[in-house]
């Protein structure tokens, strides 16, 4: 398993593509939006947590069709299935790969981010908090949804419609507690919840996919 | 005689092409009753005056577009479990129904807050499930169109079901911690007393009872017409095969 994680990391860092473009896209989400609503930086401090998470869910959609499409199409997903670990913990591999190659980044650059979109001093180690506890959530829905959708041509889109509604309670705890940070406020409830949502998707989430990915390669 | 008997095509065929000219004309007498004690024969309530009306379209159709996805997750898990083709396609014959519903829901609110509230949308907690909801079953029908293999989507779709339903409620659980809303409570329970006056809870419950009485009869029309298209498939299959 750890040696799939390897690979999967070095197929990802070398072809590139996902890799950067995951953050290329955040850095230009969060470059637009004042853009949009105008320079007014106490406008901009109150939208910007909301912004940061929206940003990094979206980045975290574009590379998400990679997790399993790759491999389906040349053939290794069959090999992977057939190998002798268990479909769930392949799944689970995927899944945490692709948070150390978006999720884990977007973390690293956000609150660089968070200066171009003047967000209150206080709100920072509780923006590198949720996101850090919240995107493992985000790779792993974002890993079942890929599951469903392996097997259709130009999935992309379906796969977006399909994980954007299941993204909605974690986009809520995760930018909860940044506004929550931000005003001073107790931010454990939502940091609490959030942390429940990323370890109940991990415990669950690779059965179903794993579910999906059987029937697919039927 | 057990209850999986109607899981098989030609006896769920036969039983429900006998049932259902007895079911439309009942959910026409069931819903006409209701909607027309409802519209002309309740008084005007004193505050909101003849808006008050809209709860019998607005709550039948909210409390269908919950319970249809309800019903599709107990006929997704009857597919998994035991392989019922019929199951699943009365799963995938709910799905627009429900979004219909949800439409409906939705669009009759808005009409009603836009007086009582002074404003078409709102934020609320309950709002934004059904929004979410709503979302859901677009999913779950993209998905089923998606998929050319029959089998294939049947299954994935169940495993959307059934993960969605997880994350339906989670997330209205979500919302309601996100902002605290506008929408009154429920309007209707057994266990409540302040519900709404009798007046016009009567009509409001034939009303509901039309609504699951049409929401039967549509779902029973369109999964004849998903067993007749599945058949209508497999006989081009056979034709292409010989």
């Amino acid at each position: 398993m750890i040696a799939l994680l390897i690979r999967d990391l070095r197929l990802a860092i070398r072809t590139g593509g996902g890799f950067g473009l995951g953050l290329a896209f955040f850095l230009i989400i969060a470059v637009l939006v004042p853009f949009g609503v105008g320079p007014d930086s106490a406008i901009l401090g109150r939208i910007a947590p909301g912004i940061l998470w929206v940003g990094a869910l979206l980045s975290c959609l574009l590379s998400l069709d990679r997790i399993f499409a790759l491999d389906f199409e040349d053939g290794s997903l069959d090999l992977l299935a057939t190998a002798p670990i268990p479909l769930e913990g392949l799944v689970g591999v995927k899944a945490i790969s692709h948070w150390l190659t978006t999720g884990l980044p977007l973390t690293l650059a956000a609150p660089v981010l968070g200066l171009l979109l003047s967000l209150p001093e206080d709100a920072y180690p509780w923006l590198i908090a949720s996101l850090l506890i919240g995107t493992p959530a985000l790779s792993f829905i974002g890993a079942f949804g890929a599951s469903l959708t392996v097997g259709i041509k130009r999935g992309g889109l379906l796969l977006s419609l399909l994980v954007l509604p299941l993204y909605v309670p974690t986009l809520i705890f995760g930018a909860e507690t940044i506004r929550r940070g931000a005003e001073g406020l107790a931010t454990t409830t939502p940091l609490i919840m959030l942390g429940a949502i990323t370890l109940g998707t991990l415990a669950v989430l690779p059965f179903a996919a794993a579910a999906a990915i059987r029937v697919n390669l039927r | 005689m057990s209850f999986w008997e109607y899981a098989n095509p030609k006896r769920f065929m036969a039983l429900s092409s006998a049932a259902l000219p007895w079911l439309t004309g009942l959910t026409a007498l069931v819903l006409g009753v209701g909607l027309i004690w409802g519209f002309f024969f309740t008084p005007d309530d004193f505050r909101q005056g003849s808006t008050v009306k809209i709860i019998y379209i607005h709550v039948p159709s909210a409390f269908i577009a919950i319970n249809a996805w309800l019903m599709m997750l107990v006929t997704s898990l009857v597919w998994l479990i035991r392989r019922h083709h019929v199951s699943v396609l009365a799963a995938r014959a709910a799905a627009p129904i429900g979004l219909a519903m949800t439409a409906i829901g939705l669009i009759t609110g808005a009409v009603w807050g836009q007086p009582m509230w002074g404003t078409w949308w709102e934020w609320d907690p309950r709002l934004t499930s059904f929004l979410i909801l709503g979302l859901f079953y677009l999913g779950y029908i993209a998905l089923w169109e998606a998929i050319d293999d029959a089998d294939t989507a049947a299954d994935l779709t169940s495993v959307l079901c059934i993960v969605g339903s997880v994350f339906a409620v989670l997330s209205r659980y979500a919302i309601l911690f996100w902002n605290q809303g506008l929408h009154q409570g429920a309007s209707l329970s057994l266990d409540k007393e302040e519900n709404v006056h009798d007046v016009f809870a009567y009509p409001l419950w034939t009303c509901i009872i039309g609504f699951v009485l049409l929401f039967i009869t549509l779902v029973l029309l369109r999964t004849r017409t998903e067993i007749r298209a599945r058949r209508v498939q497999a006989l081009i299959a056979r034709e292409r095969m010989a």
